[in-house]
């Protein structure tokens, strides 16, 4: 297999506190490949907007990377100079953030931001700059767009505002998009093309991405792949069909019974009873074991690692059997 | 954005009118304008003569209106102590307090931007912990005790700098100036420094807790996720919005050092007009008071208003609303 | 005996106990006071009766004994022979006098005023506040300095230097009313939209009297804090006004005016008539000063 575009290994993230430093990542390891689009789901506090941060390098302090390595083409960027890592933020990585309402500098026109990326990173004149600029704005579906670039943020609309921040993202034309919950913040009658803007944009060029959200059927819609976190770790990952068929691990089923669909005879949504643990007290063994109904004694003791299921990987003792299994045929 | 201009022009010229009515009340009921005219030998009709000349006969509403169309033709009035017209006087001084002044409102922004940058930035860092503390103290210092102890340090320790007066001065035209000898430029520092101190503390105060607070935001965090240096994120982005905020602020404490120039005038011996006007409570030259009163208001009120105009040219989103409305 | 017993218990108390800065601000402001409570008991002359100086005693050093009379002066003496330490108690007493009764005076009308416009609401509340207004948009110094200079045209020339202390009061208290009616119109608006206060109008209550009730304990905070930071600020302002010499007259000199007199004697190198009374300034605004802040922080620690 052909190096990853991105590799994550084992990523760890702490924060310190006056009790001692909690982890809110832990453990987590993906790969993504070139033009893939991997969406990242999860429940706000399992650590899938920090992972995106960390990858970018703008985790914010005190919090920080106490172990792991993350490598993007196989070169590593974790441990770079601040200096190199701003080189590869919009260059290389692009970033889309949840609130397109405060994503912008209000004071300055979409033109000013747009031109100030891309000449940050690629040696165009102003002229240029503004021809690619004005380019960018028409493909993700601003209309007249070599008008509205010398408009203010406050004068778009929220959706129109989040194509903006599509297109500042992919400015400098980055080979990875971080997406961070980009619909959220906005109103559901626009979030699906906003997605289909950014699927067919980074698609366009070239970009891999990765999708965080809390959106199951965000991700169906858009992603290859997916990787379902909980408590800070990974707990499964693997294809979006398969996983969404057949949820091997009883927190991903828990999260597909909650997906209403048009064919669904039941009146009532499935829910999984309880909450995700706090950072300071996640229980020893798998962290989902006070919630599961499978569980059994080595769930409350030894913490699962990824296993590999068929052609996706998950993390629960139940699987453990497969993993032999596969291992002697 | 019309309408508010002009609704905004309106509340200052309500301002100005009601300051003209204390000011007139001054002239009119504070003393005795005849006898200040007359002195002790004067006849019942002398006074009469003199009430009638001075329109002090006319229903109160007309006097008002002599009065203020008086002043809007520089018409202040007579000194009571030197026997000059009052615009006269304040012509003569009004440059020696606008340049102290200026220099004071360069050396408050340039400092109190500068050092409020720089505490934001290294937030952690010793210098800017130690900027801190110290301009805590600076800030509940009377003004005239700095004068006094910078007089004490410069003047009389070191014997570096004047510690009265503005030095030689040149005339250009009807206005004198310090900047063009070597001791008027020696001679202000001082002065300028002990005006401008506390404005200056004022204004990195606020520079320092509103860039944190920027600093804090989505867009800031957006602009180094587009892997902008961190020179354009701090200067481009971040100080810019920062301004804002700081603009109407600082506006005011202009205004402020002009009337604060009075204490340091006095310290100085800077032969300005808020010395005169000191001078003028001491002697209760009411016409000098009146006329400084109504002069220092128009400043304030040009002043506000203009800062109220610049944040249109700052701040995009202002005008957008403001001729929102105005449709 | 409860009540101190219930204050000792008191979070503030507590609070007050774990800051070193407030604790220390408070025993200095706590020693001034009382040193100007009892000035006349512990200075050892009065410097403002002539029969007490000796004008041999002149520009004594501190802590020497004077050449000629060997008498000695803890803290020297001016050109009159007066102890400077003596003046400086004495002075102290003026400074606090103007500035405590210029607080009170600025509290009591800013309080009936902030009342008066938020029950009355309407027109007069647009006027009152209005005239607040206008009067923030000049400095505080700028406004007492010309109440001041109005005062002094009004009043006859004979009786000046024995009202100046008055007129001080009064300058300074007009200057600084506007925070408190602010507060206080502010706890009004709230209160008046009360249920029991439309309660009291229907059945033909005057509900004034109810509302007081609810509105002074809702203000108390507030307007402690501000007549504390206030207090600081107008202790500067009246030596400022005194410094530029249209404060207390030279015959009830304030720190401010001992100060004034200090400067004169700056070159020629009697620093202690113009040193102790600017460090006593100095104590003494700071540690009001710090004392309001913390006053300020503890009683809304939403604001840190």
């Amino acid at each position: 297999m052909s190096t990853p575009l991105l590799s994550v290994r084992d990523l760890v993230i702490k924060f310190p506190t006056r009790h001692g430093p909690l982890t809110a990542v832990d453990g987590v390891s993906f790969d993504l490949a070139a033009g893939e689009v991997l969406g990242v789901v999860g429940e706000s506090g399992a650590g899938k907007s920090l992972t995106g941060s960390a990858i970018i390098g703008l985790l914010d302090p005190p919090g920080h990377i106490a172990s792991g390595e993350i490598y993007l083409k196989g070169e590593r960027i974790d441990n770079l100079r601040p200096e190199e890592m701003r080189a590869i933020r919009g260059r290389r990585i692009g970033m889309v953030f949840q609130d397109p309402l405060t994503s912008l500098n209000p004071l300055y026109t979409i033109a000013d931001q747009l031109i100030e990326t891309i000449r940050t990173h690629l040696r165009l004149s102003e002229r240029e700059a503004r021809k690619r600029a004005i380019q960018l704005l028409d493909d993700v579906g601003i209309p007249a767009a070599s008008r509205r670039i010398d408009d203010y943020p406050h004068q778009f609309s929220g959706g129109m505002r989040q194509r903006v921040v599509i297109a500042l993202a992919l400015a400098a034309g980055p080979e990875l998009v971080i997406a961070d919950e980009p619909t959220t913040a906005l109103d559901v009658s626009v979030q699906a093309q906003i997605i289909d803007v950014l699927k067919e944009q980074c698609t366009q060029h070239g970009a891999s991405v990765i999708l965080i959200t809390h959106d199951m059927g965000v991700i169906a819609e858009t992603a290859d792949r997916v990787a379902v976190m909980y408590s800070g770790r990974i707990a499964e990952i693997g294809p979006v069909r398969e996983i969404i068929q057949n949820a091997k691990h009883p927190y991903t089923s828990g999260l597909m019974g909650s997906i209403p669909t048009l064919a669904q005879e039941e009146d009532r949504l499935v829910q999984i009873p309880g909450s995700m643990p706090r950072l300071s007290d996640i229980p020893p063994g798998c962290p989902f074991n006070p919630r599961c109904d499978k569980v059994f004694d080595k769930c409350r003791v030894h913490r699962p690692s990824l296993i590999p299921v068929e052609n996706r990987e998950v993390a629960c003792w139940l699987y453990e059997d497969t993993e032999a299994r596969g291992a002697a045929t | 954005m019309l309408a508010y201009v002009i609704r905004r022009v309106f509340q200052s010229i309500f301002v100005l009118l009601m300051v003209g009515l204390v000011a007139f009340s001054m002239f009119r009921f504070v003393g005795d304008p005849v006898e200040n005219l007359l002195g002790q030998e004067r006849t019942q009709a002398d006074i009469e003569r003199v009430r009638d000349q001075l329109g002090l006969n006319d229903p109160f509403p007309v006097q008002y209106v002599k009065f203020l169309g008086n002043a809007l033709q520089g018409n202040l009035g007579v000194s009571y102590r030197q026997g000059r017209p009052v615009s006269e006087i304040i012509a003569e001084r009004a440059p020696a307090t606008l340049e102290l002044a200026g220099v004071s409102a360069l050396f408050a922004v340039v400092f109190g931007v500068g050092l409020g940058v720089f505490t934001a930035i290294r937030r952690d860092g010793f210098m800017a912990n130690l900027i801190m503390t110290t301009s805590l103290i600076g800030v509940s210092l009377p003004t005239f005790l700095i004068g006094i102890l910078l007089i004490y340090v410069f003047a009389v320790e070191l014997g570096w700098l004047p510690s009265f007066g503005r030095g030689e001065t040149v005339k250009i035209g009807g206005w004198s100036t310090g900047f063009l000898t070597e001791s008027g430029l020696k001679a202000i520092i001082l002065p300028a420094i002990t005006l401008g101190l506390y404005q200056m503390t004022l204004i990195m105060r606020l520079v320092r807790s509103e860039m944190l607070e920027v600093l804090r935001t989505d867009y800031i965090k957006f602009a180094r996720a587009r892997g902008l240096s961190t020179r354009a994120i701090n200067f481009g982005h971040a100080l810019k919005n920062t301004l804002v905020p700081v603009i109407t602020v600082t506006g005011l404490q202009i205004g402020s050092i002009i009337a604060f120039a009075i204490i340091t005038e006095t310290v100085f011996q800077w032969p300005g007009v808020g010395l005169l006007f000191i001078n003028a409570i001491q002697f209760v030259d009411i016409p000098v008071m009146a006329a400084y009163l109504m002069l220092i208001s128009v400043m304030f009120v040009l002043i506000n208003l203009i800062v109220d105009l610049l944040y249109f040219v700052i701040d995009p989103r202002l005008s957008a609303d403001a001729s929102a409305r105005g449709h | 005996m409860e009540a101190v017993s219930n204050f000792l218990a008191s979070d503030l108390f507590y609070r007050f106990r774990k800051s070193p800065v407030a604790v220390l601000a408070f025993i200095v402001t706590a020693v001034l006071v009382l040193s100007a409570l009892f000035a006349p008991l512990i200075a050892p002359q009065n410097p403002f009766d002539p029969g007490s100086l000796n004008l041999m005693n002149g520009f004594s050093q501190p802590g020497e004994p004077n050449q000629f009379t060997g008498e000695t002066f803890m803290l020297g003496t001016d050109d009159q022979g007066r102890d400077v330490f003596s003046t400086i108690l004495y002075g102290l007493r003026i400074s606090l006098f103007v500035g405590f009764s210029a607080v009170m005076f600025a509290m009591v009308l800013g309080s009936v005023l902030g009342l008066i416009a938020g029950y009355t609401g309407g027109r007069t509340d647009t006027i009152i506040m209005r005239i607040a207004d206008i009067q923030l948009t000049f400095p505080a110094i700028l406004v007492a300095l010309l109440i001041f200079g109005i005062a002094k045209g009004i009043t006859p020339p004979s009786y000046r230097d024995e009202v100046a202390i008055w007129v001080l009061i009064l300058a300074i208290g007009l200057s600084d009313w506007v925070q408190f009616a602010r507060v206080v119109r502010g706890a009004t608006l709230v209160e008046r939209n009360k249920e029991y206060v439309q309660a009291a109008k229907l059945i033909g209550r005057k509900p004034m009297a109810i509302m007081l009730k609810h509105i002074l304990p809702n203000t108390l905070g507030p307007v402690l804090v501000i007549a504390t930071i206030s207090l600081a600020l107008a202790i500067i302002a009246e030596a400022t006004l005194s410094f530029l010499g249209v404060g207390a007259p030279p015959t009830q000199p304030s720190l401010g005016t001992l100060i004034r007199i200090g400067q004169g004697f700056l070159f020629s190198g009697e620093y202690w008539i113009l040193l102790y009374p600017a460090v006593t300034l100095l104590a003494l605004a700071l540690s009001v000063n710090l004392l309001g802040d913390w006053l300020r922080d503890a009683l809304n620690p939403k604001l840190k």
